[in-house]
C-alpha cells in the first residue's frame, strides 16, 4: 500500500531502500533539486578547502595510494620473508600486525600469553626481535605503518633503536604508529592502561614525533575497528572525528600549537560493499574534519585541515561460507576506497573468514589493488564521482548525521566522557545487534549465506601457525636474558617507572630501554607499577 | 517443563579483543528467554571455569577470533569437569578452521558455530541439549 501511495502506479521490489542496515534511507531517484542546501564551496574543487573531492589538486594523477597489506605472523623470519614476498609483489608500503601479546602488554613467556604467540601476528619481545624483523629491508627506504596503541611508546621505541642499528636516524623515518587508544576502550580492547595516562602516554608520542620525527605519523585515528565492532558508517565517521577532537583538544591542553602537530594526524576507515555509501562517507569525513580544525580549532597550515586516512576492506564482511565470493567483495570495497580517495589501502584475503590468510589469498588481495589501478580507469579523474546528484546529497546527509553526534558528544564533555559513560559502545552493541537480525530475518541479504546457499563447500588452503613458534619465542626470550647487560636493563627500567611518575615525555627513557634490551613484558610492567591496569565496564 | 530458566555464561578466554560476536550472541540468547551472564574479554581458563561452577552455569559459551582457541578451549573444557561442573554444556565460536572442530569435539565440546550461524540455530542448540 505504501509503495503506492509513495510512487503512483509503480510498484517497487522493498518498501523501503537503505544504504545498510541503520543506513540513510535512499530515494527513487535524485536531481538537482536535492543539492539545494548546498553551498558551492562545499563541493569545491579537489586540493581546496574543505577538500570533499581529494586533499590533493591532482589526486592519483599525481602519485597513486600506497598499496599497503597488513600482515605479520609466527615468528619475525617468517614475517620478515612475507614482507619481502609481498614487496616482491609490487606493494609500496609496510604495516606490521603483532600478536596479542605484544598489544597488550606481555611477553612471549607470560602465562596469559600461551596460545597466543605468533597467532594474530608476529611476536616481538625485545629489540632483538624489531631487529631481525627488518633484516634486509633498509629502513631509511620503506614507509612503515603499526598497529599498536596501548603499547606504542615500546614499540616506537623499538623501531627507532633498530633503524639506529642500520645506520638511520630517527628523523629520516617514514611511517604511523596507530596510537588511538580511545577506540581500543569502544571496540579493539587491546588496552592495557586506564583512560588517563593513556592519553598522557598518546600525547607523549604525539609531542615527542612533532619535535623529532617531521615525516612520522604519530597516530591513526581509526574508525574501522568501530565498524567491524558493528557501527553503522554515520557512526564510524561520527565517532572517530569525536575521538579525533578529543586528540586535538589533548595536545593543545599540553600548551602545543595546533599547526605544530596537526599535520602529522592521519585517520583509519573501513569500507564496507555498498560501495556508494562508502564514497559519500570519505568525502564526507575530508569535508567536516577540515571545518573542524579551521573553524573549531583555528589551524592555518593546509596540512592540518586535510584529512589524510588508510582504509581496509571490511573484515567482518567475508563470509567464510563459498570463500571465493569474498573476492568479489573485496574488489568493490577497494573501488569504494580508490573512489573516495584514500591515501593508502590494505585489501582483505578471500580465505580471512577460515584462517589466516594464505601466501596465495594475499596475492590475489593485492592483485585486486593493482587492477584497479592499472586497468580500472578510476583512477585516471579525480573525484570522478563528484556532481552526481546522489553522491553529492548522500555526501550532505552523512555530513548532518555526524553532526548530530559530534555535537551530543560534546554535550557530555567529549569522547573521553562518553566512553567512560558506556555511551558510544552501546551505540555499537545496538548497531551490531540490529544488523544481526536483520541477516537472520533475511531483510540483509548476504549472498552465500542467507540467500542462494549451497552445500558442496569449497575449502582453501589455509596458513597454519605451528606451537614451535611459541616455543622458539620463548626460548630466545630466556637466552636474552642471559646475555645481555641485566644492570644497564634494571637501570633503563627504573628511569622508565621514575619518568611515567613525573611529567616529563616517556619516549627518550622507553628508546634507551628498548636499546638496553629490556623486553616489551619488563618495560610494559614498569608503567603498570605507576599506572595500574584498565577493566571493561562489559556493555553488551 | 521446568520453570527455571537455562542460565548461559558468555566469555572470552585469551587476549583477543573480537567482542561483536560474544556480544551479539549474549544479547540474542537473552532475547530467547535465557539467563545470560557476560563475562567479559581477557579472562583465563580458570576464571572462567571457577565462574562457571559459581554461577551455576548450564551452558558455557566461548569466543575466540584470534587463532588460540586450540589452546584456550580444550584448557577451559578440562578445568570447567576438572571443578565439577561434568554436565555444563561447552560450546564455541570463532574462525575456527574445520579441521579443528573434531579435535574440540573430542575434548569434550559439543558444538562450534563458525561465522554466519544465525542465533536461532545456536538457541535451537541449546534448547535441545541442555539435561538431556
Amino acid at each position: 500500500m505504501s509503495e503506492k501511495k509513495k510512487s503512483g502506479e509503480l510498484t517497487e521490489r522493498k518498501k523501503e531502500f537503505r544504504t545498510t542496515v541503520g543506513g540513510i534511507e535512499v530515494e527513487r531517484v535524485y536531481t538537482a533539486a536535492d543539492l539545494q542546501g548546498l553551498s558551492e564551496e562545499d563541493i569545491g574543487l579537489p586540493g581546496e578547502y574543505p577538500f570533499a573531492r581529494h586533499i590533493m589538486p591532482t589526486g592519483y594523477r599525481g602519485r597513486l595510494w600506497t598499496m599497503r597489506q597488513y600482515a605479520g605472523f609466527g615468528t619475525v623470519e617468517e614475517t620478515n620473508e612475507r614482507f619481502k614476498y609481498l614487496y616482491k609483489q609490487g606493494q609500496t608500503g609496510f604495516s606490521v600486525a603483532f600478536h596479542l601479546p605484544t598489544q597488550e602488554g606481555y611477553d612471549s613467556d607470560h602465562p596469559l600469553a600461551a596460545g597466543e604467540v605468533g597467532k594474530c601476528g608476529v611476536a616481538i619481545d625485545s629489540l632483538q626481535d624489531m631487529e631481525r624483523l627488518w633484516e634486509g629491508i633498509p629502513l631509511a627506504d620503506v614507509s612503515t605503518s603499526m598497529t599498536i596503541n596501548a603499547t606504542a611508546p615500546v614499540i616506537l621505541a623499538m623501531y627507532i633503536a633498530a633503524a639506529e642499528k642500520q645506520g638511520v636516524e630517527k628523523g629520516k623515518l617514514n611511517g604511523t604508529v596507530q596510537n588511538d587508544i580511545l577506540k581500543e576502550y569502544i571496540a579493539r580492547n587491546t588496552y592495557v592502561f586506564g583512560p588517563t595516562p593513556s592519553m598522557r602516554l598518546v600525547t607523549d608520542i604525539c609531542c615527542y614525533c612533532a619535535q623529532n620525527m617531521p615525516q612520522w605519523n604519530s597516530i591513526s585515528i581509526s574508525g574501522y575497528h568501530m565498524r567491524e565492532a558493528g557501527s553503522t558508517a554515520v557512526q564510524e565517521a561520527a565517532f572517530t572525528l569525536a575521538n579525533g577532537i578529543a586528540y586535538v583538544q589533548a595536545m593543545l591542553d599540553r600548551g602545543m600549537e595546533v599547526d605544530s602537530f596537526a599535520p602529522r594526524f592521519s585517520f583509519f576507515f573501513a569500507a564496507y560493499t555498498n560501495v556508494l555509501e562508502e564514497v559519500a562517507k570519505c568525502r564526507a569525513l575530508r569535508r567536516i574534519w577540515a571545518k573542524i580544525m579551521k573553524e573549531r580549532f583555528g589551524a592555518k597550515n593546509p596540512r592540518s585541515l586535510m584529512l589524510r586516512y588508510h582504509v581496509q576492506t571490511d573484515g567482518f564482511t567475508l563470509t567464510a561460507q563459498q570463500p571465493l565470493n569474498n573476492i568479489v567483495r573485496v574488489t568493490l570495497q577497494a573501488l569504494a576506497a580508490v573512489l573516495g580517495g584514500c591515501q593508502s589501502l590494505h585489501t582483505n584475503s578471500f580465505d580471512e573468514a577460515l584462517a589466516l590468510p594464505s601466501e596465495q589469498a594475499v596475492q590475489v588481495a593485492l592483485r585486486t589493488q593493482q587492477i584497479i589501478a592499472e586497468e580500472s580507469g578510476v583512477a585516471d579523474t579525480v573525484d570522478p564521482l563528484g556532481g552526481s546528484w546522489y553522491i553529492e546529497s548522500l555526501t550532505d546527509q552523512i555530513e548532518k548525521r555526524v553532526m548530530v553526534y559530534i555535537d551530543e558528544i560534546d554535550g557530555m564533555g567529549g569522547a573521553l566522557k562518553a566512553i567512560e559513560k558506556g555511551y558510544i559502545q552501546q551505540e555499537i552493541a545496538n548497531s551490531a545487534y540490529d544488523y544481526q537480525k536483520a541477516v537472520d530475518s533475511e531483510e540483509q541479504v548476504i549472498v552465500g549465506v542467507n540467500k542462494f546457499v549451497t552445500e558442496d563447500e569449497y575449502t582453501p588452503e589455509t596458513l597454519e601457525i605451528g606451537v614451535e613458534v611459541e616455543k622458539k619465542q620463548i626460548e630466545g626470550l630466556r637466552r636474552l636474558r642471559e646475555e645481555r647487560d641485566n644492570s644497564k636493563v634494571g637501570q633503563a627500567l627504573e628511569r622508565v617507572g621514575s619518568t611515567a611518575r613525573s611529567h616529563e615525555n616517556v619516549m627518550p627513557a622507553m628508546i634507551e630501554a628498548a636499546r638496553a634490551y629490556a623486553t616489551l613484558g619488563e618495560i610494559s610492567d614498569a608503567l603498570r607499577a605507576v599506572f595500574g591496569e584498565y577493566r571493561e565496564p562489559g556493555v553488551l | 517443563m521446568s520453570d527455571k530458566k537455562i542460565r548461559v555464561l558468555v566469555a572470552k578466554p585469551g587476549l583477543d579483543g573480537h567482542d561483536r560476536g560474544a556480544k551479539v550472541v549474549a544479547r540474542g540468547l537473552r532475547d530467547a528467554g535465557f539467563e545470560v551472564i557476560y563475562l567479559g574479554l581477557r579472562l583465563t581458563p580458570e576464571q572462567i571455569a571457577e565462574s562457571a561452577i559459581q554461577e551455576d552455569a548450564d551452558v558455557v559459551g566461548l569466543s575466540c577470533l584470534s587463532g588460540a582457541h586450540m589452546s584456550l578451549f580444550p584448557t577451559t573444557t578440562r578445568l570447567i569437569r576438572e571443578k565439577g561442573g561434568k554436565d555444563i554444556l561447552v560450546v564455541g565460536g570463532g574462525i575456527i578452521p574445520k579441521e579443528d572442530v573434531s579435535m574440540l569435539r573430542k575434548a569434550g565440546m559439543a558444538q562450534l558455530f563458525g561465522p554466519g550461524t544465525p542465533l536461532e540455530e545456536i538457541v535451537k542448540f541449546i534448547r535441545a541439549n541442555v539435561g538431556g
